[in-house]
């Protein structure tokens, strides 16, 4: 065998949130890669995931994990500081920034998750299925998103 | 960023077949570039065209900056490109060791870490016969020699036909990872799920020309699929406005596929007194149907 020193060393997945907490995006979806790991990113520090001054996984080991292209990671990062949720620091890479309003935020979400349920709850006792659920939710959001 | 690929007006016919009709195509460096098209849609000859091995009937190009079309040009070019062609043609009667042994000796710039982890990885025996080997095992050293050999461009020609799923997400997480290094990658392939997942930039060819030339992002952003009811019986032509690219009606009902300008559409549609109207996500591969078949 050649030399055992490699950069692909350093690839081999050694942050545990790439697999833990990052799934992998449905690229048929309709819904850009970009826009569901933005969500994805969002998602884990509403629901205390990852918390103010965490490190996020690496560009490459990230797009590895989830077979997705690197650009597509370095855009949801770039995208997530200008929004102020990320902070990248140079040669360090990407941290949750520390903002107080997170804690309000998580509650939000806890209680729209709530209502979430028992709206499902509703449409599963009208009879629907999980297809024609996703169908009306899928086709409503994609209303909503061409609308504004 | 500038472009690493790129033609004018590419033609290439074979006796009275036009394989290739006038290709203006740009593929900008560090891209995950997918190139999409049916069987005898010209991609293979458009490939051939741009590393030198068949020569353009008309038209020209320019891959990292060297003519395609002058010989000695293109010979740069061959040195400059890893290529692993679609056909996978290997010396028969080699080892795996002996091949990789071969290739190696032409590239100074080989990736000796990335040579051993995909061997291992791809469960290759290195003391076999490649005239043994099975179709996938043979796709997977082809693979590797190109992938190995260190260069800013790779260009691949049906990368993963006759793998299995294990296989293919290997050689994608392998695209990815070279990607995040700074290589370019130019990929055909009928795998619409795999160019979904990788690419940043996807080509579609159909019988020569191109049809479809977007980033990934914009795709998913911007074509929609838009169904809607009428009160009365609706025909094609009401459904002049720029940005549907597709028109099917059947009687009080339409179906449209749009690219861009949705609102706008949707705008026209409630004027013409749509009683419901649905607008839905749609993927690469109802839009590579819609496009292929637009034209058959």
């Amino acid at each position: 065998m050649v030399a055992c020193f490699s950069w692909f060393d350093f690839a081999v997945p050694l942050c545990y949130l790439c697999s833990t907490v990052f799934r992998k995006p449905n690229p048929s979806s309709g819904v850009p890669i970009y826009v569901q790991l933005k969500e994805q990113v969002r998602h884990a520090i509403e629901t205390g995931a990852v918390s103010a001054g965490d490190q996020l996984p690496g560009i490459r080991s990230l797009a590895e994990t989830l077979v997705i292209n690197p650009n597509t990671v370095i855009k949801v990062y770039r995208e997530l500081e200008q929004e102020g949720v990320l902070e990248i620091r140079h040669g360090l890479g990407a941290f949750v920034t520390s903002r107080r309003r997170r804690r309000s935020k998580t509650e939000e979400m806890r209680d729209a998750q709530q209502l979430v349920r028992e709206f499902v709850e509703t449409l599963k006792a009208q009879g629907l299925d999980e297809g024609e659920m996703r169908r009306l939710f899928e086709a409503e959001l994609a209303g909503e998103f061409q609308r504004r | 960023m500038a472009a690493v690929i790129e033609t004018a007006e590419l033609k290439k016919t074979y006796g009275k077949h036009e394989a290739v009709r006038g290709l203006n195509l740009s593929v900008q460096a560090g891209s995950v570039c997918a190139f999409l098209g049916q069987n005898g849609a010209g991609k293979s000859s458009t490939i051939k065209m741009l590393l030198g091995m068949i020569h353009p009937t008309s038209g020209t190009g320019r891959v990292l900056n060297h003519r395609i079309d002058k010989e000695k040009e293109s010979l740069l070019i061959r040195q400059r490109v890893a290529f692993v062609a679609e056909d996978k043609r290997l010396y028969d009667y080699m080892t795996v060791a002996q091949i990789i042994r071969f290739t190696r000796s032409f590239f100074p710039s080989w990736n000796h870490a990335l040579e051993s982890r995909l061997l291992e990885q791809f469960e290759l025996p290195p003391e076999r016969r490649i005239r043994q080997l099975s179709k996938g095992m043979r796709t997977k050293l082809a693979l590797l020699l190109g992938f190995a050999r260190g260069c800013e461009l790779l260009i691949l020609d049906e990368p993963t036909e006759g793998l299995d799923p294990v296989a293919i997400e290997d050689v994608l997480q392998i695209v990815v990872s070279l990607a995040a290094e700074g290589t370019t990658i130019f990929f055909s392939s009928h795998q619409i799920a795999e160019v979904e997942q990788v690419a940043d930039h996807v080509l579609m060819i159909d019988r020569g020309q191109l049809v479809l030339d977007a980033p990934m992002d914009e795709i998913a952003d911007q074509y929609r699929h838009i169904q809607a009811v009428f009160p009365e019986p609706v025909e094609a032509r009401d459904f002049r406005v720029p940005g549907i690219e597709k028109v099917r009606t059947e009687g009080r009902t339409v179906s449209l596929l749009a690219s861009h300008n949705v609102d706008l559409i949707l705008e026209h549609v409630r004027m013409l007194h749509a009683g419901s109207i649905d607008v839905l996500p749609i993927s690469l591969k109802e839009i590579f149907l819609e496009k292929v078949k637009a034209r058959s």
